[in-house]
């Protein structure tokens, strides 16, 4: 007797818009998630595979890790990447939060139009800005090189570290200047001691977030580069156009938990200082 | 916020080396590309500065108005479905117990940190003759069979031939779902999560169905973000460029693809840039609509 009233009210207290207990909607999230990350499971966990033909498991080995490492045009590629991985974080990040915090704090003539103009390369299709770099490098005489993938990073990384630094910002208690000024505090000492020092995660986001998306750039690498300036993902492009190996899998399973370590890095930090 | 006329100084120093850099590395090269688009293409494919709509006029020519038109289609079928896919997907995580949702949500964003380009090698690995979805069906065949063999039933099933599952419009559509599912999943997540459940409690007090529910409550008050979500994926969609590169066939060039190549093989840099500008004005159109709806509806951008 007890038992069936347990259960009833078991069931009196299952609300009916409790999706997530039904079983249709458990399965359709199941499927979902499955078709999330069944392919990208399955090429880390055939890296590790003992096989060439990497289609059966044949058991655990780091052979094709070595291979990988040893493999010297992908050791040179890696290099490559982090080099204009590193100019390009520096750059955008310096004047990404230039542009931040100038978009935070002031008012201006055409500033409607103007933001439209620096988050463009937010917004358009990337092939669009590949054959636009490619037009200006010619137009100009550029030889199309590590300069060129840089310059062309530090473009479409300027606008995505403004908009972390401005959602930073926009929790900033404004007063906090207006009491140092008072306490006699320069405009510089001010800017350096509060507002700099209030903005340092987002920076520190922001730049987590300009490396992440140059080291993982294909198709705009892919158009400024030239001869000898094969980037990380250019390299495994060419590797996979040719064959689908356990060596490229490797490759690709270093580079998705790098690009994830330093996201979830960013979040972190992010996510610590929000209440502050 | 200041007017910038307060403290001109400060302004400048942090307004003028950003614009500099963008305006330099990226809307002059856009401006290029724009001049370019009106210009004719020499024999070698150097490029004759004029004024003329002959690139324009090329692109709705048959021929490409075919791959145009094979883009908007591609892109059209690829939002229906990562709609179905990801409809269900955002009103589970915004109907979930409060603590699962965060983790929910990471869960549908991770991929989305993975290079692009090895999300879509990852489908090659499963699509291919010899990949995963044909093993799985080869293995369900050869069950099958050997089960009709047990209870003396002849063959029927014959021997199994993998399917062509890869390098073809299939394959990039699939990809393509893929790839952009989180961009739907998002806007959606943010309106059914912010809608008024009492809605929905009212809805069924009354005596509707879930399905009833679903119809005419819970959609019609998410459509702001499932209009964003879908527009949004549409343009990523067709302004694609690498998913049909690597998982389509000769049949699955879509624009991107086509610009591309007037910039590689072809040497027409003139008719690409204005394919490219196609693409652009196209884009902008949608968003500018996006955000008008949005900013209508006060639903989220």
């Amino acid at each position: 007797m007890s038992l069936a009233l347990a259960r009833f009210q078991r069931r009196q207290r299952a609300n009916p818009l409790d999706y997530g207990r039904k079983t249709w909607m458990r399965l359709t999230m199941g499927v979902g998630f499955f078709f999330l990350y069944f392919p990208i499971v399955s090429l880390i966990a055939f890296s590790f595979n003992d096989s060439k033909r990497n289609i059966t498991w044949q058991g655990f080995t780091l052979r094709y890790y070595e291979k990988a490492y040893e493999n010297s045009q992908l050791h040179d590629a890696f290099l490559n990447s982090l080099i204009v991985a590193g100019i390009s974080t520096a750059v955008s990040t310096i004047l990404g939060t230039m542009l931040g915090l100038a978009l935070y704090r002031f008012r201006f003539p055409l500033q409607g139009p103007y933001e439209g103009m620096v988050h463009l390369p937010i917004v358009i299709p990337e092939i669009c800005m590949a054959v636009a770099m490619v037009s200006f490098f010619a137009a100009v005489d550029m030889p199309l090189g590590l300069t060129t993938i840089t310059v062309s990073h530090i473009a479409f990384s300027i606008p995505f570290v403004a908009v972390v630094i401005r959602a930073r910002m926009s929790g900033f208690d404004a007063s906090l200047e207006e009491v140092s000024y008072d306490l006699g505090a320069s405009q510089w000492q001010t800017f350096w001691h509060i507002t700099f020092a209030y903005m340092k995660p987002g920076i520190m986001a922001g730049a987590l977030l300009a490396f992440t998306l140059s080291l993982d750039d294909f198709v705009i690498t892919f158009f400024t580069s030239g001869p000898g300036s094969t980037t990380f993902p250019i390299k495994i492009y060419s590797m996979v156009r040719f064959s689908v190996t356990p060596e490229v899998n490797a490759a690709s399973t270093v580079l998705i938990v790098l690009t994830l370590a330093l996201t979830v890095t960013a979040l972190l930090i992010q996510s610590r200082t929000q209440g502050k | 916020m200041d007017s910038w006329r307060r403290n001109k100084l400060a302004f400048a120093i942090l307004a003028l080396p950003p614009t500099a850099w963008l305006v330099i590395f990226f809307t002059v090269p856009l401006a290029i590309m724009w001049v370019y688009s009106f210009a004719e293409r020499g024999p070698q494919g150097q490029i004759h500065l004029a004024v003329s709509f002959a690139n324009y006029v090329r692109a709705v020519e048959w021929i490409h108005l075919g791959i145009i038109w094979k883009s908007i289609w591609i892109a059209a079928v690829t939002t229906l479905i990562t709609f179905v896919v990801g409809f269900p997907l955002a009103m589970g995580i915004a109907f979930a117990p409060q603590r699962w949702k965060n983790p929910l949500l990471l869960l549908v964003i991770l991929p989305f940190w993975t290079n692009l380009l090895i999300r879509t090698y990852a489908w090659i690995a499963v699509l291919r003759t010899r990949g995963f979805l044909n093993f799985g069906l080869e293995w369900v065949h050869e069950k099958t069979s050997a089960l009709l063999a047990l209870i003396g039933l002849p063959s029927v099933m014959g021997q199994f031939q993998p399917l062509e599952l890869l390098y073809n419009q299939k394959a990039v559509v699939i990809g393509l779902v893929y790839v952009y599912l989180p961009f739907l999943v998002l806007p959606i997540y943010t309106t059914l999560e912010k809608l008024d459940k009492s809605y929905l409690e009212a809805s069924l007090d009354l005596g509707a169905g879930q399905w009833r529910t679903l119809r005419s409550i819970t959609m019609p008050l998410a459509m702001t973000g499932v209009i964003s979500g879908c527009m949004l994926c549409f343009i990523l969609s067709m302004g694609t460029f690498l998913t049909p590169e690597l998982l389509g066939g000769t049949d699955s060039e879509m624009i991107g693809n086509l610009i591309a190549r007037q910039f590689t093989s072809s040497r027409d840099r003139p008719f690409g840039s204005a394919l490219s500008f196609l693409l652009l004005y196209t884009t902008f159109l949608i968003l500018w609509v996006r955000a008008s709806l949005a900013g209508r509806k006060g639903g989220p951008i």
